[in-house]
């Protein structure tokens, strides 16, 4: 993991101080409302529904023992004991004070963390997969590079009052994990015939109110270039975004006003300026940020025949096929630690889960914890003869629902329960569809489908690329929900298509049910719902729903 | 005469903003929107001491022939939101070469001075009724990641 030399210390101390000074200023009344609002946004704090929200960075999701067991006492110090797992890999607090923020903030940097830019208009946490330095279809790490986007962009000077708020992901390996096509920018490992590394920059994606996919400008930019072509592109969107209306202030609507080819011009313009100047990466700075992420000290163990090992138990055989991924090195495992209890919002955890996960990761690993924008926890780095035994304690910790990847993996934002912008719930739609298809059979049965609930346009639980996505509506003020089918994240990302006429919340379980029978009933042998629905349409889904 | 901000300072300062787009100033000493001083470049320099301000959706590039004859520039922000006027002080700067008084204008906030200094901005008209206590924003950091004007190399080069 990266850890702190006295600049970054300072750095994030100073910056603790300066919001103290800040929240008393404005305690005091010298700073308005309106001033305040993008001072405590850019530190993570929201004024929600019932309290402020707190939202904590966890850069591209990467965690260890000590801060898991330090986010678990500052939920029971300052909230109410638990914390949630958000779609951007973050951690939230649902029920922090005002005043009491910066005393926050100087626990968090104890532990190395801070709140830096985990809302407002300016570039947020960068995402990265959420198996990166163990994937078995890596590329190439992405974290060092992401590391050195997080240093880049924190506190960048200007670009901290953008037209809207940017986000950034990177993706190493063949399969997306991370959404890249979704992201303002979204970059991708690539290796050239040579070997060398370098990257395809997507720019202009995002969901919201107007989902577009990204468009490719840059297919095989070096990596020294990395920060000043992320500068140029920076530098365009800040002077030529809109500002007239913040629905049309993302980077996507830019570059879908300019045409691709006409942002790429701009950008290499202004590119042209700062190209192999100081910006320009060394070797030296890259070495730097891959030395915090050499491989731990694997044993030489041998491979593991998961067929036997499955046959402990059913259930444990189930959780193994679902929950574990493949590993880059023998004889270890990539574990997903299912926040998807029904009846509890999906991503929360407790401050007594997060102490005894701090745990299982030293046990089971290297003290390192991942958390994932399907809003789950992963352990990366899990001896095979070793699972068997954690399945145990995570049966009883209750994060082994063996559901990864099925249509139980629900992710949904924080809804009208919690959220002030949202225009309905989505926790108990979440929760409805669980108790629907509570059948474990049937729902490996239907294989693999992601879907995703958001309560409003903002597209938190990221609806457009859910397989199913179910999008909160407000109709004379009634919560109505509507439908979409065949979203998908990934490199060969797609948007949903709407069903139809929304629906009312007691409808939804119901309609879900008719969607995936028409899936069953038209299926070939070991078709994806992805797959047939993108081989029949949606024409077939929308006679059996509104029939 | 009205105090502002100069170089970490507080000091008295004489410029005053022109806002007319049609109507000329009478005598030197004012700050004039910039299509005044694109139509009437020689009347302005007759009248002495002149300055031109950007409004928020006019690109530095525009001033990029007439920087030598200018005794100060100014970048308008409309709200302290917009952070355009961010773009165009490293522009002024590291792109056109202006090396004279950058001067922020109009609803910033105090919460802002430590970026637009490293942004190239060195002189403020920022309304507050406490300018003395508002200098200690400048040091709200005292190292940062980014090269900026003030630090022409990024941290990892100096680490």
């Amino acid at each position: 993991m990266y850890t702190y030399d006295h600049f970054d210390r300072q750095i994030v101390s100073q910056r603790v101080a300066q919001f103290r000074d800040q929240t008393q200023r404005y305690l005091d009344g010298k700073i308005t409302d309106e001033q305040f609002l993008p001072l405590r946004l850019q530190n993570g704090l929201y004024i929600q529904r019932l309290a402020p929200m707190m939202r904590i960075a966890v850069p591209y999701g990467t965690l260890s023992a000590t801060q898991l067991r330090k986010l678990a006492s500052i939920s029971r110090k300052y909230d109410k004991g638990y914390a949630h797992i958000s779609t951007r890999q973050n951690v939230q607090l649902n029920w922090p004070k005002l005043e009491e923020v910066p005393d926050i903030l100087a626990e968090l940097l104890e532990v190395e963390m801070h709140a830096v830019q985990t809302s407002g208009n300016c570039i947020r946490n960068t995402t990265a997969d959420q198996f990166s330095g163990v994937a078995a279809d890596e590329v190439e790490d992405a974290r060092p590079y992401c590391e050195i986007i997080r240093q880049w962009s924190t506190f960048h000077p200007e670009f901290a009052f953008l037209p809207r708020k940017f986000k950034i992901a990177v993706c190493g390996s063949e399969s997306d994990r991370v959404a890249i096509m979704m992201h303002d920018i979204g970059l991708q490992i690539v290796h050239d015939a040579n070997g060398e590394t370098a990257f395809k920059v997507f720019v202009g994606g995002g969901l919201g109110r107007t989902p577009v996919i990204g468009s490719l400008i840059h297919d095989k930019l070096e990596p020294k270039h990395l920060l000043t072509y992320l500068e140029a592109i920076l530098r365009v969107y800040n002077q030529l975004g809109r500002r007239d209306n913040k629905f049309k202030a993302r980077i996507k609507i830019l570059v879908r006003a300019m045409g691709a080819e006409t942002f790429k011009a701009e950008v290499e313009k202004e590119w042209a300026h700062i190209k192999d100047g100081d910006l320009s990466l060394s070797n030296e700075e890259i070495d730097r940020a891959k030395s915090f992420f050499v491989p731990p000290s694997y044993k030489t163990l041998p491979q593991q025949d998961l067929q036997a090992l499955a046959l402990e138990s059913a259930d444990f055989a189930r959780w193994l096929q679902h929950n574990t991924h493949e590993h880059k090195v023998s004889g270890y495992r990539i574990v997903t630690l299912a926040l998807k209890t029904v009846g509890v919002a999906p991503g929360d955890i407790t401050a007594e889960q997060f102490e005894a996960v701090a745990d299982l990761s030293e046990r089971y690993g290297f003290g390192e914890i991942r958390s994932t924008h399907q809003q789950n926890l992963v352990l990366p780095d899990v001896q095979q003869t070793d699972l068997f035994a954690l399945w145990k304690e995570l049966v009883e910790l209750e994060v082994a629902s063996p559901t990864v990847g099925t249509l139980n993996d629900i992710i949904c934002c924080p809804g009208g329960d919690f959220c002030s912008l949202a225009n309905a719930k989505s926790i108990p739609i979440a929760e409805a569809i669980q108790r629907r298809f509570d059948d474990i059979d049937y729902v490996y049965d239907l294989g693999e489908i992601e879907l995703n609930i958001s309560g409003c346009m903002n597209a938190c639980g990221h609806h457009h690329i859910g397989n199913i996505g179910i999008l909160g509506v407000d109709k004379k003020g009634q919560e109505f929900y509507q439908v979409s089918l065949g979203g998908s994240q990934g490199l060969d990302a797609s948007l949903g298509s709407i069903l139809g006429p929304s629906f009312a919340q007691d409808e939804v379980p119901n309609i879900i049910e008719k969607v995936l029978e028409t899936y069953v009933d038209l299926r070939q042998p070991e078709e994806r719902f992805l797959d047939t629905f993108r081989r029949v349409g949606i024409d077939p889904f929308k006679e059996r729903a509104y029939a | 005469m009205p105090n502002i901000i100069k170089n970490k300072q507080v000091c008295d300062d004489s410029w005053q903003v022109w806002r007319e787009t049609d109507i000329l100033p009478s005598s030197g000493g004012y700050i004039v929107p910039l299509t005044l001083w694109k139509a009437h470049k020689e009347e302005l320099k007759s009248l002495g001491s002149i300055a031109v301000f950007l409004a928020s959706d006019e690109s530095p590039k525009a001033l990029a022939d007439d920087i030598a004859e200018l005794d100060l520039i100014a970048v308008d922000f409309p709200k302290f939101a917009d952070g355009r006027g961010f773009s165009y002080g490293r522009e002024l700067r590291e792109q056109l070469g202006y090396t004279g008084e950058l001067r922020a204008i109009g609803d910033f906030i105090r919460d802002q001075l430590y970026f637009l200094n490293r942004c190239g901005f060195n002189s403020f008209a920022l309304e507050t009724s406490d300018l003395e206590e508002s200098l200690a924003s400048f040091n709200d950091f005292t190292e940062s990641y980014q090269a900026g004007i003030d630090q022409r190399l990024p941290l990892f080069r100096r680490r």
